[in-house]
């Protein structure tokens, strides 16, 4: 039952992208199609699961003082094997990937996980936290992908829409509209959480390895009062 | 990889100021939102990590091109190129800011704070991954990283500007905090396009 919490947790509870508002430069990014929005969240779950189950199988051997660089290093690995994955039996999905595939290795979801959990618990409960979150950050890109897809071209994975078609609003596609679609979504989770988004925006920022440096800035917003 | 590409001054001069205006890295290619997000709420903080964003861009490229292309394209070692650059870029910013702190005090008390932070920003990778999936020489990767952190630190400035006046009107409550500095954005996003179409036409 516990480890089916922890599966479930990344998906709603604390889904990174709409509660933990970690990993927001792909979101935004990616989010045009649901095609892609698919691939890039399968593309970073594969990643995170791996990581984690490598960081947390070597969190005995890693030592404390060196763990950023090394996780770094590790989740760089296999970024890069999923990169030549994707090149090789997807090449479509590269093409529109593009340079977002290579930087999953600092989307901070990957990182903030080796952190805040892979670090501390055994091998198999980071894997469930691993696809967990994966999923969540896959079915958040998903849902923002359908709406700036549905809304902004009038079709979804591809699929015509009928009335859609002939009245989207092409700027939702565009960089402006994911940035509104997503402040909209994340409005929408505070209205039904009660604001935990915008206090758990403070959570994420914790688990983002600058966050040490960040802190320095006094009142930058950074996990100060709850402002990202 | 094929052959590099090599411009004139006008083709570098369109590269600077598409980077800036047109592809803006922030507001366009949406590569370092956190810091956008985090850093922007006062102007002199914001134009401080803009400085500092600028100089490690740079620094990253002059030194992550002739690594891709003296050292792991002959070797065929290409595909090492995200493991051995966000290494680099780390190792970089630890050493420059060691070497701020112990030769120029001045310029590490005004930057130092904002180094650590860039070190995982994806805007830093991002510039030097494209500089060579462009293939672009040396030249025009130095002049698009120039472009590139010209535009995010116009951004940041853009960016501090719309927050200050936002802090005085009042949100809805389920907007207050991220989402409603997300929507600016968004609009500040929208005030790019109107470049889009000039810089091309403009040189050509």
């Amino acid at each position: 039952m516990k480890k089916l919490g922890i599966l479930t947790n990344g998906i709603l509870k604390e889904n990174p992208v709409l509660v933990l508002i970690l990993g927001t430069c792909p979101t935004l990014a990616i989010s045009t199609q649901a095609s892609n929005a698919i691939g890039m969240g399968l593309a970073a779950t594969a990643v995170l699961v791996c990581s984690n189950i490598a960081i947390s199988a070597l969190r005995k051997v890693i030592p404390d003082n060196v763990r950023i660089p090394c996780y770094i290093v590790l989740i760089a690995g296999f970024v890069t094997v999923v990169e030549m994955l994707v090149k090789a039996y997807a090449p479509a999905l590269d093409e529109s990937l593009g340079i977002y595939l290579p930087l999953i290795v600092v989307n901070c979801i990957i990182l903030g996980r080796a952190e805040m959990f892979a670090n501390k618990n055994t091998v198999i409960d980071s894997a469930l936290d691993g696809i967990g979150m994966g999923l969540g950050f896959t079915l958040a890109l998903l849902i923002m992908a359908v709406i700036r897809e549905a809304l902004g071209s009038g079709t979804v994975f591809g699929h015509v829409l009928p009335v859609l078609l002939n009245n989207h609003i092409s700027i939702l596609t565009l960089a402006p509209g994911g940035f509104f679609v997503y402040g909209c979504m994340i409005a929408l989770v505070n209205r039904l959480t009660g604001g935990k988004a915008s206090r758990n925006g403070e959570k994420g920022c914790q688990c983002c390895p600058s966050a040490a440096a960040c802190g320095k800035l006094q009142d930058t917003g950074c996990g100060k009062d709850g402002e990202v | 990889m094929g052959e590099l590409v090599h411009f004139s001054f006008k083709g570098l001069v369109v590269i600077l100021m598409s980077a800036v205006f047109v592809n803006n890295y922030v507001l366009q290619k949406f590569l370092g939102i956190c810091s956008f997000l985090g850093v922007s709420k006062r102007l002199d903080q914001a134009t401080g990590m803009s400085l500092a964003v600028i100089f490690v861009m740079e620094l990253a490229t002059a030194v992550t091109w002739p690594i891709q292309y003296y050292l792991l394209n002959p070797h065929g070692l290409g595909y090492m190129q995200t493991i051995v650059f966000i290494l680099v870029i780390a190792a970089l910013v630890q050493l420059v800011e060691i070497a701020l702190k112990k030769y120029i005090p001045s310029l590490h008390a005004a930057l130092g704070i904002y180094l650590p932070l860039i070190t995982t920003n994806c805007a830093v990778l991002g510039v030097a991954i494209l500089n060579i999936d462009k293939q672009y020489d040396f030249l025009a990767a130095m002049v698009n990283s120039l472009g590139s952190g010209l535009g995010y630190f116009l951004a940041m400035v853009m960016f501090a500007g719309v927050r200050s006046r936002m802090e005085e009107g009042e949100t809805p409550k389920a907007f207050e905090g991220l989402p409603i500095l997300l929507v600016a954005a968004s609009i500040v996003s929208v005030s790019f396009f109107g470049f889009s179409g000039v810089i091309d036409r403009l040189f050509s």
